[in-house]
């Protein structure tokens, strides 16, 4: 496993290499994609990237929680949290690579 | 919001662009970052979110409707952990 942390720059090179557009404007779509996405889940909807996984938005309730360090009790407001989920295919390119690197360990 | 969907509103904020260029564009986003994680890499969009492979054991795991025990092969799972600034947006924070 190579373990790299890939970025903005590498993946709008990517869009650089397969589009003919310039790198800038290729840097700006894949902000203006990321923008929409996050917007369309702002409004409570569902994002579905067919072959590539859906994210979704879940409400959560309010709890009592607790400062680890003080032992303070703490009420965590209700909230809404982001939840991906791989689609099998997704699941399934990452555990053949594994796979074929670490021989099914 | 849908693949189709999101190609749609994209091609629509660009009129100078094709159709057929920007489901490629949208297409090789996703795929760099599925490629990315299938070699064991993690890919970090600030504000966003970052996307990862985490690792989990072989397991003896029980089939829930006749209690049989069966056992699951160590696997690698894609996780995506929710960039700050999204995560306040969804909260009703300042837009991105």
């Amino acid at each position: 496993m190579s373990g790299q942390t890939i970025t903005r720059s590498q993946l709008s090179e990517a869009v650089y290499q397969e589009v003919g557009l310039s790198r800038n404007e290729s840097a700006d779509l894949l902000e203006s994609v990321l923008t929409e996405m996050s917007q369309a889940l702002a409004r409570g909807e569902t994002v579905k990237i067919s072959s590539f996984g859906s994210f979704s938005v879940r409400e959560k309730g309010q709890r009592i929680g607790r400062n680890p360090k003080t032992g303070e009790e703490v009420p965590i407001m209700p909230r809404k949290v982001l939840v991906f989920r791989p689609s099998q295919l997704l699941k399934s390119r990452i555990n053949t690579a594994a796979q074929e690197d670490h021989g099914g360990a | 919001m849908t693949k189709s969907e999101l190609i749609a509103r994209i091609a629509e904020l660009n009129p100078h662009l094709y159709q057929r260029d920007v489901e490629r564009i949208v297409s090789t986003i996703f795929d760099e970052i599925a490629s990315a994680l299938a070699r064991g890499d993690r890919v970090e969009l600030r504000g966003f979110g970052a996307f990862s492979v985490k690792h989990r054991d072989a397991r003896v795991g029980r089939n829930p409707r006749t209690g049989e025990t069966v056992s699951v092969d160590a696997k690698a799972a894609p996780y995506f952990k929710t960039g700050k600034q999204l995560r306040e947006l969804l909260n009703g924070g300042e837009s991105v």
